[in-house]
């Protein structure tokens, strides 16, 4: 059995498949079960991996065909491959089900079924940049990464929402050529595409100094590229349109678990491609040091300024993945542990904030304005606790799982040189701005005012409530419970790295 | 460009009045607005019309940061090749192992005289396997994107080319399609043995497509290849595909014997399962091809 638990990373990636293409054919309502059985199916694929690699110690590799390493494609699974299959099969499982009402609003009839082919299509991809131990096959499923995403934006179809879809694709084809560029560069200096082989033929090549050039600017491509389809500042102006005006559930899902799978990219890059000493010789992660704590700062501030909820949400995001390119860019394994952290919580709770927004402004009219949406949590009470923990999680409230990737950041700055007082001064300033946002928008829901005394209060929405709980009890499970996700964190990292 | 404006703009930006969609479009539109009835591009397309001065200004900026942009870009990418091992040369990195093996042993291994078909279906094949979904993803999205209501008279473009009644292109266009297609299919299924396969032979067949619909007008090319066909042939092609493959990769990783065997080389049938995906592959390219002109053209599939 623990021989066969090896198929399964293989079976969920084929299963996903499989059911992208049949839902071509079938009506809505099947459509819709077929996709949220799928993403259940294989969180238990995932989670069986996960728990074989911890039971075994070790990861494994899964050859794609006849052929051994260098000639055949292969997929990988460690610690960490199947962690975050898992948490992106959850976070898509609960956008789906919990924006249920705006997905039936959103989009136009007949469509209906293409949304859920597009959230497979995401959910393939994101299994199998999880799991690929090849960089084309990583290039392969950025691709169907980038179309599905801006399917699942666009099929809202109003003016606004084109026009964001379109400014994300732009962006994000600027982002995917560049990773293009760097893995051709990569590719002819080193004549290989799987990662064991290339990170033994980079460390030759970094060890002789040959190639220094097309070294240092295939690295830099392939950060850049990935950095500017996560969304990175300066990269980030895509981000309030596309959030803002997407359907919840995209929301969510955009950004809480695709730009969190072309991080994972990266970080697998830095890992296993180029190996740690190689890439922070570059001096790379100075520069993603530096962008990634001003977009913590400058997205707080732009979040601030903001009038309506989802366009504050979305600057969040900003401010948030700026952290993990902070972690990322303190360069020590501690930072990246950090960074992983970040990355979980952050995925836990952003789709929750978009979605509870979403039921709020439901709730007050349709509008999203922060003067209509004071009382709105007393006319959808579920939404208002959902939106209160999301938020509470966000600012980095202890029992939450926002506090601990704050707690594992500071602690990796005090080890860091040079970067230590620029990190806390950031993390000081940073949970002030979060807090001065986020909790003026928790006391505006829960005021005990009626401005619009026309308003009943809703009936709840089982699927919402269903969705937000699930996403809820994992937020709060992992904040009391961090410490067997860290050192699951840190164990993968070891794995990683050989 | 003049001081003041930059100056207004930034001011404007920093109050956080940044959405440009809401100035364009004069007032700010509610977001429910009803999906369809209003068509969404032409207002998009007003953007561009629309000469707001300190756009104007804005633009030129723009344009002046990509170009410096570009130029960089440009700079750097030229400076890294001339530290790129020469191209053709023996003793590049790119000629090793892996190539010798794909050159020498190709043909024995994979069953295929064309050594491209055998890496990119063979030895490769999860790799090409997401390049197909890759197509199947963009016909989606682009189905979503055009598919318009099916209540809605679309207006014909005052320049609007009918070629039904082109003496030229109709009758050599006629003559040219049972050309094409026949070509296209020779390129499918003989491409594990010369050079072609999926790609090549499916765009042949999806331009011969195009052509059919071009020149005997959209409706009835519908009424021939309706939006079930295409459904069924893309079910029937990925399906194939993924199913079939999934046992190749199953029976590869578990090191178990896989029935399909390389078979004689060079015979039309043999090379395993790459006669059967090149025709899978090039059915999938066709259908997106096809897909995407009546889209653009019509904008729904029956």
């Amino acid at each position: 059995m623990i021989d066969f638990i090896r198929n399964f990373p293989f079976f969920s990636i084929i299963l996903s498949l499989c059911c992208a293409v049949t839902t071509f054919v079938l009506p809505k309502k099947p459509a819709r079960i077929l996709s949220l059985s799928l993403f259940g199916v294989c969180m238990a694929l995932s989670g069986a991996t996960l728990l074989r690699n911890l039971y075994t110690g070790e990861g494994f590799v899964y050859r794609m065909g006849h052929f051994d390493a260098p000639f055949g494609n292969e997929i990988a699974a460690g610690l960490l491959e199947p962690a975050c299959a898992l948490l992106f099969g959850t976070v898509l499982f609960c956008s789906v089900l919990a924006g249920k009402e705006r997905l039936l609003t959103d989009i136009a009839p007949g469509k209906e079924r293409f949304y859920y082919i597009m959230a497979d299509l995401a959910h393939v991809a994101l299994l199998a940049l999880c799991y690929t131990n090849d960089i084309f096959t990583g290039y392969v499923f950025v691709e169907i990464c980038t179309l599905s995403s801006a399917g699942l934006l666009m099929i809202r179809g109003t003016g606004k929402s084109l026009a964001a879809a379109t400014r994300y694709m732009i962006f994000s084809l600027i982002g995917s050529g560049l990773f293009l560029l760097g893995v051709i560069f990569l590719y002819g200096i080193t004549g290989h595409l799987l990662f064991p082989q290339l990170h033994e033929t980079v460390a030759e090549i970094h060890a002789a100094g040959t190639y220094a050039v097309p070294l240092l600017i295939s690295a830099a491509l392939m950060t850049g590229g990935l950095a500017v389809k996560s969304g990175l500042f300066p990269f980030h102006f895509w981000m309030p349109d596309t959030y803002g005006t997407a359907t919840p559930s995209s929301s969510g899902i955009l950004s809480g678990v695709i730009s969190k799978a072309y991080i994972f990219l990266l970080l697998k890059v830095i890992y296993r491609v180029l190996g740690t000493d190689v890439y922070f010789a570059t001096g790379a992660q100075n520069i993603l040091y530096l962008f990634g704590v001003c977009g913590i700062v400058i997205g707080s501030l732009s979040a601030i300024r903001q009038t309506r909820l989802s366009r504050m949400v979305a600057y969040s995001s900003a401010a948030q993945i700026g952290y993990i390119y902070m972690g990322i860019g303190l360069g020590s394994a501690a930072g990246i542990t950090a960074s992983f952290f970040q990355i979980f919580a952050h995925a836990l709770t952003k789709p929750l904030l978009f979605l509870s927004g979403a039921k709020l402004r439901a709730a007050s009219g349709g509008s999203d304005a922060f003067r209509d949406l004071r009382g709105a949590a007393h006319r959808d009470r579920g939404a208002g606790l959902a939106f209160a923990v999301g938020s509470l999680s966000m600012i980095g409230l202890p029992i939450f799982a926002g506090f601990i990737p704050k707690l594992l950041f500071a602690l990796a700055a005090m080890d860091s040189y040079g970067k230590a007082i620029p990190t806390l001064v950031v993390l000081a300033v940073s949970t002030i701005l979060n807090v001065i946002y986020f909790l003026h928008t928790v006391i505006t829901i829960y005021l005990p005012v009626n401005t619009q005394p026309q308003l009943s209060r809703r009936r709840p929405d089982a699927a919402f409530l269903v969705g937000a709980l699930l996403l809820v009890v994992i937020n709060v499970a992992i904040g009391m419970h961090s410490q067997p996700i860290t050192s699951l964190i840190e164990q993968g990292l070891s794995l990683f790295a050989d | 460009m003049n001081m003041k404006m930059i100056k207004a703009r930034l001011a404007a930006w920093w109050r956080g009045e940044e959405d440009l969609t809401e100035e364009l479009y004069g007032s700010p539109r509610p977001e429910e607005a009803p999906a369809v009835p209003d068509t969404p591009l032409p207002r998009l397309h007003s953007t561009f019309v629309i000469a707001h001065t300190e756009l104007r200004a804005f633009r030129w900026l723009y344009a002046v940061l990509s170009a410096v942009f570009c130029l960089i870009i440009i700079g750097t990418m030229l400076y890294a090749v001339t530290y790129m091992p020469p191209y053709g040369s023996a003793d590049t990195p790119t000629i090793n192992e892996v190539f010798d093996r794909y050159v020498e042993q190709g043909m024995a291994e994979t069953g295929a005289v064309n050594t491209v078909a055998g890496m990119i279906l063979d030895y490769r094949a999860f790799d090409t396997l997401g390049e197909s979904f890759v197509l199947f993803t963009a016909t989606c999205t682009v189905i979503i994107l055009m598919k318009d209501d099916p209540d809605l008279k679309k207006k014909k473009h005052p320049y609007f080319v009918d070629y039904r009644y082109d003496p030229i292109v109709h009758s050599i266009g006629s003559l040219l399609i049972p050309v094409l297609l026949v070509f296209g299919a020779y390129i499918l299924f003989n491409g594990h043995l010369s050079p072609g396969g999926g790609f090549s032979g499916g765009a042949v067949i999806g331009s011969a497509l195009m052509l059919y619909a071009m020149i005997f007008g959209e409706e009835r090319a519908t009424r021939v290849i309706s939006e079930r066909v295409i459904q069924t042939v893309v079910l029937c092609a990925l399906g194939f595909y993924a199913l079939s493959k999934s046992y190749s990769f199953f029976t590869g990783a578990n090191h178990l014997t896989s029935i399909i065997g390389p078979g004689t080389p060079g015979n039309i049938f043999s090379a395993g399962l790459i006669l059967p995906l090149n025709v899978a592959v090039g059915c999938v390219v066709a259908c997106t091809m096809y897909t995407f002109y009546i889209l653009f053209k019509r904008g729904r599939l029956s």
